[in-house]
């Protein structure tokens, strides 16, 4: 099997200020289709430049990017997009929504970029929807949604172009428990389906979602390996009320 | 466990396996099942202390059965007990022991310490979430002691991480 997406000595340094700032040292990175990789570390650590270079939402400095057996870090801008459009969907903090579209219109957009014919957009666009309990807002403008609402909408809308990769940069960080509950849900679903997720975040209820655990120190990678999946025991291993 | 059986007592007298049903039903899935010898200890020893008294019921073809009651000291203690403020948890975690003191004695390595633990802290969470899928929506209890229970997983997560930042 060869992996979905590859990194090699993956370096980004932002030169913007006075003092070159490294955010991503050297990064080797695997991920084999339909893995669920949780990417953890603290703030700073160089998460958040990781999955953005990886979406092709930012440049690399240096190093290599390999998506579906093709290098795409150096692609021109206008390639690297049109390729996006139809490998990779992006899930944010803020849903990044468009305001003025409804809720059907955002969700079929991706996959009408990516190239599917209408009828395929609607379908998929209805599937998801369905999938996510949100058939009956399909009409209304996002700004009329919760936040709950808003990111079963957001992760929706990413799925759309049947991504090769879901990357997500802290998708629950603005929800309560409850909406969280929803995001875990559909994210275990899709990952069951077979859809590869590469996750940065804080909340150890979604990493302990994933297979596998990548930990970010100061741009470095230093640890990489599987989370335990245990046969749940009894409750009284894991609450103790004393 | 003594004040959880003196609270459930306080709404009616009850035998042994009673109360070890109460706390079930009351708690929900979530509760480790109270083991019956554990409950019988601490109702011998609540009788010792004058908090609760026993008194044999005969039933017909079984040993006679002790049903416990209440006695006006032990709703005093109760009453205590609700009255005042519950202490905090407190800080006393086995691990960070072994993190400050393991790499004094150079067997081992702080960042790889913090490494294993934080994984191991991931898949206790994963065991939450599926015992939080196996359990009723509607039993609010048991969700509660859940979330809460994934609460401090979560703090002791973010504080491996600060550990992380300024042992390593």
């Amino acid at each position: 099997m060869s992996p979905v997406l590859k990194t090699v000595h993956l370096v980004k340094i932002y030169s913007d200020g006075a003092v070159p700032v490294p955010a991503v040292r050297g990064v080797d990175l695997q991920v084999e289709p339909g893995e669920f990789v949780a990417i953890m570390g603290p703030s700073g650590s160089g998460k958040s430049s990781l999955v953005h270079m990886l979406g092709g939402l930012d440049t690399r400095t240096s190093g290599e990017i390999w998506l579906d057996g093709r290098r795409v870090d150096t692609l021109s801008e206008s390639a690297w997009a049109l390729l996006r459009r139809k490998k990779i969907g992006f899930v944010f903090q803020f849903f990044n929504l468009v305001a003025n579209m409804t809720v059907a219109d955002n969700v079929e957009l991706p996959a009408l970029l990516a190239g599917a014919s209408p009828k395929e957009a609607r379908e998929r666009r209805e599937s998801l929807l369905g999938a996510l309990n949100l058939t009956e807002r399909a009409d209304a403008a996002p700004g009329q949604l919760s936040g709950g609402e808003q990111q079963r909408v957001a992760l929706a809308r990413a799925l759309a172009n049947q991504p090769s990769v879901l990357l997500a940069d802290e998708p629950t960080g603005n929800l309560d428990s409850r909406n969280t509950r929803d995001v875990l849900r559909l994210l275990s679903d899709v990952h069951k389906q077979g859809q590869t997720i590469i996750m940065v975040t804080h909340d150890a209820r979604v990493a302990s979602l994933a297979d596998r655990l990548v930990s970010l120190f100061d741009g470095e990678i230093v640890d990489d390996g599987r989370i335990a999946r245990r046969r749940t025991g009894t409750a009284g291993e894991v609450i103790d009320l004393r | 466990m003594r004040l959880h059986l003196l609270a459930l007592l306080a709404k009616e007298p009850a035998h042994g396996y009673e109360l070890k049903q109460a706390l079930e039903q009351t708690f929900g899935s979530a509760y480790p099942s109270p083991n019956i010898g554990q409950i019988y200890v601490t109702l011998g020893r609540l009788e010792k202390d004058g908090l609760v008294r026993a008194v044999d019921v005969e039933q017909s073809n079984r040993p006679n059965k002790k049903v416990y009651y209440l006695t006006t000291k032990g709703r005093e203690v109760l009453m205590t007990w609700v009255d005042e403020p519950t202490e905090g948890p407190r800080v006393r975690d086995e691990f960070f022991m072994k993190l400050v003191l393991a790499p004094l004695t150079g067997i081992a390595d702080r960042m790889a310490l913090i490494n294993r633990q934080r994984r191991h802290y991931l898949s206790l969470m994963g065991d939450l979430n599926d015992l939080l899928s196996r359990t009723e929506p509607g039993d609010n209890v048991a969700v509660l002691l859940i979330e809460g229970a994934m609460l401090h997983l979560q703090a002791d997560l973010d504080w491996l991480e600060r550990c992380q930042e300024d042992l390593t």
